[in-house]
């Protein structure tokens, strides 16, 4: 079986209120903000990318595992905002890290899920015992529309994981159930700078199918209730999806909080579940379970559950999530569009 | 003038919503089974059939509906032939199976209306619909429907000096009857402060004064009124149809605070019953938006000129009052859904319905008188029909 090794997170300073993106667009700021239970979200700076953000988490994460770089048998990169549309995020950060050369590394994408799909790759190496520690980050520099509704969500964040065997982990991943349909809700084309959506198509068809589909298929092959969870992690691309889910199957809002960061962060995307984790990870103890289920549009979600174990100490060799969170900066609309190219020169 | 009298044998529908999952032959098809089976016919005993449908070519890509429903639904070699009328093409298609019943040209018909309308964004949507005003004159200066009817609803409120909290009385009431109707996109009730805070559309109108984008399908059965009661032991008579023309354009009519070509139709639609307004003991008129439904009821002459919206306020068109009459039992185009082409016939399905007492929790006790009024763009084609309960 396969666990946690180490974990890292990172957000990036700068934030932008959704009620300063609102007036410029004409709209009533709470309306929009408690529509969404958005207040800010995370915006990268000019000179960060997909690469640059999953490096950060991967040193933290490294920090954690207190394994050699060179360990790494594999690194996967998740994402739907990766800097080249051909040349692999995933060696930039295996080069970065010093990870290279005896590693395999390729780029993932599946919108807002490549993240926990990467996960799931280094589980099946480790299991098989094709690679000691597999490392798997989601990172995103997510692009809305300006005056789209995505704009007040679309943030950057990125977590990384690294995953090995269970005896070595400070939470080990019990098992993992995957739910995937061909749903086109969210797209973006070749060239495109931005995706387009369904509106409320991304929905019931596309969101609460996929998450409670594999949430209630992994509680089923287990033979568990949403009472054996401590913890309970769902992707949030707004604050109203993740708590409608939990109400649908059953999940206390109190089992949620920590693990819902859209409020502060927005949506990370590749980022979000598993920058949810980290999150419930920092606060933690053993024993703890958590359950976590992604949602990546197109469509499909990873449910995993998860065993904190005695080793979870070893978190206090990396930065922790909340020192992002508090370490902000504002910007104002123009800043934010120079900072996310927004501008065509 | 030797004409049949003709009356409604079998009635269908869909439930009226966002049908991601099925498309426009599906839906239609539906509520075709539905009235068919309704009327307990083989379907081998159907000679004709008339579909109303707005913009299924701009919509799904899909023009010549009649002959996709005649094949898809089994009923080759039989005629069916489109009708449209912008959002009154469902009125338009009952009015022309009813003229064939009536001349004796055909005798068991099948009468249907349809829109799949949720395939595309909003945006697209909107510019479609526009094409039911005048293009040239209104659209290409970017005037939009829910513009068109904001003016009227200012208007309309200068006259008369009525508040936006009439227009929002038309919302809750209609959301209140929808919450009622299986049938209904928005089966839940809202209050006077949910659409008096809701985003504005259009000043004055809100999102929650304004019909929703649905897809669905409704069909009706006719036939000539002296062998209806060899199909069914509760026919419903329609006893007036009627329809009348106004300018395409809104500024170019004479009033902008109501419906000169509802307001003929009506009289006329009267008088072919020999009945008043105080007959009626339900109606399903057209409120694409709230202003909309506050003229109707005064062109309908339920209340005089300017009181439609005081009466929505003080709760004289709910259902059960027992003083005038009940209006939008469906919960009405704003929260039944407005699949364009299928409402005009929605109405006749409902007004059945409450004339055969099978609306369930929405029925108007002892309903016996009922009408249907189907207005096309801002007002420049408008059809009233008048049903009765057999035996009444």
């Amino acid at each position: 079986m396969a666990g946690i090794v180490g974990y890292g997170a990172y957000v990036p300073k700068f934030r932008i209120k959704t009620e300063t993106i609102a007036k410029v667009w004409g709209e009533d700021p709470d309306r929009i903000a408690n529509g969404l239970g958005i207040k800010e979200k995370a915006v990268a700076a000019m000179d960060e990318d997909a690469a640059t953000m999953a490096v950060e988490a991967a040193r933290i994460a490294l920090a954690r595992a207190q394994i050699s770089p060179e360990d790494l048998g594999a690194v996967y990169v998740g994402s739907e905002s990766h800097p080249y549309a051909v040349k692999p995020t995933a060696t930039m950060l295996a080069e970065a890290i010093g990870a290279t050369p005896n590693v395999t590394a390729a780029d993932l994408e599946f919108a807002c899920k490549a993240g926990t799909a990467g996960m799931q790759i280094c589980m099946g190496l480790v299991d098989s015992g094709m690679v000691e520690y597999g490392l798997a980050a989601g990172s995103d520099t997510a692009q809305g529309r300006p005056g789209d509704a995505l704009e007040y969500s679309a943030a950057s964040g990125a977590a990384a994981y690294i995953i090995g065997k269970d005896e070595n982990s400070l939470a080990v991943i019990e098992d993992t159930f995957s739910y995937t349909t061909d749903t086109p809700d969210f797209w973006r084309r070749p060239k495109a700078d931005y995706p387009r959506h369904g509106g409320r198509f991304t929905g019931l068809p596309a969101y609460f199918k996929h998450v409670k589909g594999a949430a209630e298929g992994l509680l089923e092959k287990m033979g568990r209730s949403v009472d054996d969870y401590d913890y309970f992690v769902f992707h949030q691309p707004n604050a109203k999806f993740p708590k409608n889910v939990a109400k649908m199957l059953g999940v206390p809002p109190e089992k949620i909080r920590d693990g819902l960061l859209v409020p502060v962060v927005g949506n990370t995307y590749s980022g979000a579940s598993p920058l949810g984790l980290a999150n419930v990870l920092d606060k933690a103890k053993a024993g703890d379970s958590i359950f976590v289920t992604s949602f990546g549009s197109g469509a499909g979600s990873d449910a995993f559950s998860i065993k904190v174990t005695e080793a979870i100490g070893r978190r206090d060799r990396g930065r922790p999530l909340s020192g992002f969170l508090e370490d902000k900066e504002y910007l104002e609309y123009a800043e934010y569009a120079k900072f996310r190219g927004k501008f065509r020169m | 003038m030797g004409m049949r009298k003709v009356a409604i044998i079998g009635a269908g529908m869909t439930k009226f919503g966002e049908h991601w999952d099925r498309g426009f032959r599906d839906l239609v098809i539906e509520a075709g089974i539905k009235a068919i089976e309704d009327a307990k016919l083989t379907g081998n005993e159907i000679s004709a059939g008339y579909v109303g449908t707005m913009a299924p070519g701009s919509l799904v890509g899909q023009e010549h509906a009649g002959a996709l429903i005649a094949d898809y639904m089994g009923l080759n070699p039989v005629p069916i032939t489109r009708v449209e009328g912008a959002c009154a093409s469902g009125s338009l298609a009952l009015r022309q199976g009813m003229m064939a019943v009536a001349s004796g040209m055909h005798d068991i018909v099948v009468v249907g209306g349809v829109e799949k309308m949720t395939d595309l964004s909003t945006a697209d949507v909107s510019e479609i619909l526009g094409g039911a005003g005048d293009q040239e004159w209104e659209l290409f200066n970017g005037i939009t429907f829910p513009g068109l009817y904001a003016m009227m609803a200012r208007r309309y409120m200068h006259e008369y000096g009525a508040g936006p909290e009439m227009l929002a009385a038309a919302a809750v009431k209609n959301h209140r009857n929808g919450a009622m109707n299986p049938y209904a996109q928005f089966q839940k009730e809202i209050t006077l402060t949910d659409v008096l805070n809701s985003k504005t559309v259009a000043d004055p109108l809100k999102v929650l004064d304004c019909s929703p984008i649905t897809d669905g399908a409704a069909a009706v059965v006719l036939a000539p009124l002296d062998k209806a009661k060899d199909y069914m032991k509760n026919p419903v008579e329609i006893v007036a149809s009627a329809q009348a023309s106004g300018t395409l354009a809104l500024h170019d009519r004479p009033t902008l605070s109501g419906i000169p070509a509802a307001q003929i139709a009506a009289q006329k639609a009267y008088a072919q019953a020999g009945m008043a307004p105080q007959d009626i003991d339900v109606a399903e008129v057209h409120d694409c938006f709230t202003i909309a439904e506050l003229m109707a009821i005064e062109d309908l002459g339920f209340f005089p000129r300017g009181e439609g919206g005081k009466a929505t306020l003080e709760g004289k068109t709910a259902i059960g009052n027992g003083r005038v009459v009940a209006v939008n039992t469906s919960g009405g185009l704003k929260a039944a859904g407005h699949p364009v082409g299928a409402t005009g016939i929605k109405q006749a399905v409902e007004i059945t319905w409450q004339l055969r007492g099978q609306a369930g929790k929405r029925q108007v006790p002892d309903a016996e008188i009922g009408l249907s009024h189907n207005v096309g763009g801002s007002g420049a084609t408008a059809v009233v029909h008048i049903y009765r309960k057999v035996g009444a």
